[in-house]
């Protein structure tokens, strides 16, 4: 077994003595593209906040290559290479496409070389490349607030995937997308797996089964289980505090 | 950025051709005592792109402006003082004689020399608003919360600067007038029209600086900041670095137009912190258009020189304009006058007023939702 | 022990000035995101309130309830400040909801305003001016609904407004006429001067307790009493709240938020007014009384925080004795046999103004323990 990009040992939150987390443990092998769900409030954001050191668990240890990433901020964490999309896209409203990805692609992060720093010719391509991706050419010189809301995600999922990280967590990527643009965005995640760690949260069942991945069943602050779609499926457990629910709904 | 700039391209040029011209022909013109006024005005355009700059283009809104600018001013005046006491008892300013001081305190020390002095107006200023801004920004004080502690700071530089009369002559501030520079008078004739070039041409100079940070990738940095500074974050950048060179910078400009102000005003003292002073600063940028360096210079000459002819006619009602102006400006013109017309608001006005508006074309629609946005 | 408790008293009178000021701006702040920089404007009209309202008193006629007058200052200037505070939400400040930033700049616009007017208009044409105010903001409301509800509202409406303009002129030519020093625009600082229970001090164990700070402290405790218990036990109190934590969904459970907001800025502004009355027993009252006060208030709101009122009770106090401790140069007197450089540091800072930067300096080494002040807001809603 190679050592795991990512692992999570027995992490808790407390807000107020309420459990958010509770002996949370999790680990990621290196390209794998994992998902995570779970009913609301089980923690989801939770645990992502507490990957990218927003919040700082009451309890347990986050290793990403093996180092801690307790008591780093945000933006250390960020260049180790850990990227993340959040729920609802956020993106740089007063910049343009294009200038919201150079911000994402911009190799020098620091002050001082951004003074006087252009973008390199590598740079350039790869956000050309990206904005290929997520079809936005044409929007390249539009500012970022006057993009529709499904545009919005993917620019926010372009710029994540431009940072070039290891390690890419992704929250609820297609919230709001139409079922075309969700198939695509499932694509592109499955496209980024082998060279980028991928995991993704989500709600939307048919959009996790397309990722074809292994599942992580998050509840009230815990893993309940892990597997592949079809194994979670079956798992009791599962059905009793989630998947039954949804399967009546749908 | 650029093809706004391009897009917009005549007005601006126009604008910049005025204002030359007006310089230049400024000391021909004008009486000295208007070229004092102009000169002191143009000052004040320094700290104003400095507010603009981090209020404008990073969203921090500074209340406490005044002391940076008091601080450049207090440098300048320190040197001068010193530079002309020799005459004095004990060779020290006179002032400290009324207190029965008859050793220069240490920190006037340093001002004996003309290039710590010149280092010292921008610098010392920059310093104390790094350290003042890392203190707050490190620990993620933001939004109305910077405003107030700025606030509150200057209140204490105003205190401090005001109740010691030993150290730095307190509430009678420090004057320059009859101090010699280069065995000049520095409030003669000669004197005040080189001041005046100076400062014009420090206004160009400051205004080419800013216009290069925010230009730049660094200043895509700073709207990020503006629009969602968490978020910046979890790019990699880390805000609070940004935040504080940004202030600094400000910080810097502020002093620098503190020590012009000061030259051509003939005098520094503790009323350049008082709060009203400092929130008054804000008002130049938001009337001219906060993201828009111009505004920022026009909206502080223009403010102050309607504010001084309106003194003359009726000093009671300026307070009435002045607030009604942050009232407004805030509640129907937040984009202020130079974002307004830069935003196509006269077109606007036309086809609200009935006039139709020329149909364009795609990229033209490209165009204007870029506009939009700045404002 | 005697030394300790005069400290202490002094520090708590301290506090409770600034307590009584800051707690309506806290209150905005903290329910509304509001930052009211005309607030000191706002305890600038309770303290002329209770000028104009003592004056009154004077009158022969009032002769024999002139110690009573504070009495009748206290709910009068709520009101007063209360309904400018209204005026200014409906005017201004509900259209720069969620942009801080900007309501603190246009209510400076309004503070400069309300300065200039008290420079520039005769306090009795002034007390006029808000009895019209009040009068036609409350007519509507007191009178029966039936007439409002039918097709001549709008007549009534305007009657009423009539009516309370009417009222208001004869207020103020009543006063111009009666009372001389009132009738002219002065920018001169006015003294109220406080009855003759208040003057002087109880003594108590060898020390001597001033009336006037004994007074301030008890108002000021009813005003926390009675905002503690209005917020959470009155039926309003619970939709303020409510609709501080979720604003959507309280107006979906069909709570007015409009009222709520004009409620909350309402009470925020009316103790304003009454912090204006115990301002106005310390000193002499001017246009600029209130700056005075608003950025120590900023200092209360800072170091309290947001979440909890108690937050802002302790940092007055905290705030109030180290002013007192520093400001008075005591530590010197509790502890004479000081090495002398830390001497001669006290006594630097043994002025008001200076123990101000004192405290500054030590609220931003606080906040670097604890940016949030001593009660943070906590929750999911924090996120920024």
């Amino acid at each position: 077994m190679t050592t795991a990009l990512l692992e999570m040992r027995q992490i808790s939150v407390s807000f107020d003595g309420f459990m958010a987390l509770r002996d949370l443990n999790l680990s990621l092998q290196p390209g794998e593209l994992r998902a995570v769900i779970g009913p609301n409030g089980a923690g989801k954001t939770t645990f992502l906040d507490v990957i990218t050191g927003k919040l700082r668990p009451t309890a347990g240890d986050v290793l990403f290559k093996g180092r801690s990433l307790l008591n780093k901020p945000e933006h250390r964490i960020a260049r180790l290479g850990i990227g993340r999309k959040f729920q609802s896209p956020r993106v740089f409203e007063n910049l343009t496409v294009e200038e919201n990805l150079a911000l994402a692609v911009s190799h020098p992060k620091r002050p001082w070389p951004l003074l006087s720093a252009g973008l390199s010719a590598v740079e350039r391509d790869r956000i050309a490349h990206l904005m290929g991706i997520v079809s936005l050419q044409t929007r390249a010189h539009q500012v970022a607030g006057s993009l529709s809301h499904g545009q919005k995600q993917w620019l926010e999922i372009a710029m994540l995937v431009g940072q070039s990280p290891d390690l890419l967590l992704v929250d609820e990527p297609v919230a709001g997308l139409t079922d075309e643009e969700t198939d695509l965005t499932a694509d592109l995640l499955k496209s980024l797996v082998g060279d980028h760690t991928v995991l993704v949260i989500d709600h939307d069942m048919e959009f996790i089964r397309r990722l074809e991945s292994q599942v992580s069943v998050l509840h009230q602050g815990h893993v309940l289980c892990e597997g592949s779609m079809d194994q979670i499926q079956c798992d009791p457990r599962v059905i009793e505090v989630y998947l039954g629910r949804n399967e009546e709904a749908a | 950025m650029l093809q706004a700039f391009q897009q917009h391209r005549w007005p601006l040029v126009i604008v910049w051709v005025l204002i030359i011209a007006a310089i230049v022909a400024a000391p021909a013109v004008l009486p000295v005592f208007g070229l004092k006024l102009l000169g002191r005005f143009l000052s004040l355009s320094i700290v104003a792109l400095g507010i603009d700059l981090i209020w404008g283009f990073t969203g921090l809104l500074s209340l406490g402006q005044g002391i940076f600018f008091a601080l450049g001013g207090y440098a300048v005046a320190m040197y001068l003082q010193l530079n002309s006491s020799s005459e004095q008892p004990n060779g020290i300013p006179e002032f400290f004689s009324l207190y029965g001081v008859d050793q220069l305190p240490g920190f006037w020390q340093p001002f004996y020399s003309p290039w710590f002095t010149l280092i010292a107006i921008w610098l010392i200023p920059a310093l104390l608003a790094a350290l003042l801004g890392n203190l707050v920004f490190r620990n993620r004080i933001k939004g109305v919360y910077f405003s107030i502690l700025t606030q509150a700071a200057l209140l204490v530089f105003f205190n401090f600067f005001n109740g010691q009369q030993k150290l730095i002559n307190g509430t009678n501030g420090l004057k320059t007038g009859v101090t010699k520079l280069f065995g000049e008078e520095v409030g003669s004739d000669l004197m005040q029209r080189g001041f005046f070039w100076l400062t014009a041409l420090i206004v160009i100079l400051a205004w080419l600086a800013v216009r290069w940070v925010v230009r730049g990738r660094f200043g895509e940095v700073l709207i990020a900041i503006r629009d969602d500074e968490p978020r910046l974050r979890f790019a990699g950048y880390n805000p609070t670095l940004f935040k504080t060179i940004v202030f600094a910078m400000a910080g810097g400009l502020a002093g620098i137009g503190g020590a012009l102000y000061t030259v051509q005003s003939g005098i520094v003292s503790p009323q350049y912190m008082t709060v009203p002073y400092s929130i008054d600063m804000v008002i130049w940028v938001a009337v001219g258009g906060r993201g828009t360096l111009i505004g920022a210079i026009l909206g502080a000459l223009v403010i102050n020189l309607v504010k001084f002819q309106f003194q003359s006619l009726w000093p009671e009602g300026w307070l009435f304009v002045l607030g009604g102006l942050f009232i407004l400006v805030v509640t129907v013109l937040p984009e202020g006058v130079i974002g307004w017309l830069q935003a196509g608001g006269p077109r606007n006005l036309l086809t609200r007023l009935g006039v139709p508006r020329r149909i364009g074309t795609y990229p033209r629609l490209e165009i204007d939702g870029k506009e939009e946005a700045k404002s | 022990m005697q030394l300790l408790l005069e400290s202490l008293f002094n520090g708590v009178a301290i506090g409770s000035v600034l307590l009584v000021a800051a707690l309506g701006l806290a209150i905005v702040f903290g329910l509304m995101g509001v930052i009211n920089l005309a607030h000191g404007e706002l305890i600038m009209l309770g303290a002329y309130t209770t000028y104009v309202v003592q004056l009154i008193f004077k009158l022969p006629a009032l002769q024999p309830v002139y110690n009573a007058y504070v009495l009748v200052a206290i709910p009068l200037a709520f009101i007063v400040s209360g309904v400018v505070g209204i005026l200014l939400e409906r005017t201004v400040i509900r259209r720069l909801y969620g942009n801080p930033l900007e309501t603190l700049l246009a209510t400076w616009g309004v503070s400069l305003i309300l300065q200039q007017f008290v420079r520039s208009v005769p306090l009795a044409y002034a007390a006029g001016l808000v009895l019209a105010l009040v009068l036609g903001f409350s007519l509507p409301i007191v009178l029966p609904g039936q007439l409002l509800d039918r097709p001549r509202a709008r007549l009534v409406r305007a009657g009423s407004w009539l009516v309370s303009a009417l009222a208001g002129v004869l207020l103020a030519g009543g006063l111009a006429s009666q009372i001389s020093r009132i009738a002219r625009a002065t920018s001169r600082n006015v003294d109220v001067t406080a009855p003759k229970w208040m003057r002087g001090g109880i003594e108590l164990s060898g020390m001597i307790f001033p009336v006037p700070r004994l007074v301030i402290i008890v108002i000021t405790i009813l005003a926390v009493l009675g905002i503690t218990w209005f917020l959470n036990r009155s039926v309003w109190g619970m939709r303020i709240r409510a609709v501080t934590q979720n604003r959507s969904m309280s107006d979906c459970l069909g709570i007015s938020t409009d009222t709520v907001d004009v409620l909350t800025f309402g009470i925020g502004s009316g103790l304003a007014g009454i912090a204006g009355v115990a301002v106005s027993l310390l000193g002499s009252v001017g246009p600029n009384v209130g700056t005075s006060y608003i950025v120590g208030c900023f200092m209360v709101v800072v170091l309290g925080g947001v979440g909890n009122l108690f937050g802002t009770v302790l940092a007055s106090f905290a705030i109030g004795v180290l002013t007192d401790l520093i400001g008075a140069g005591r530590l010197l007197s509790i502890w004479p046999s000081m090495p002398a450089p830390l001497a001669s540091v006290v006594d630097f800072f043994a002025t008001t103004s200076m123990a101000q930067v004192m405290v500054f300096a030590l609220i931003v080494v606080f906040l670097q323990f604890r940016p949030a002040g001593l009660f943070p807001q906590r929750g999911r809603m924090v996120e920024a």
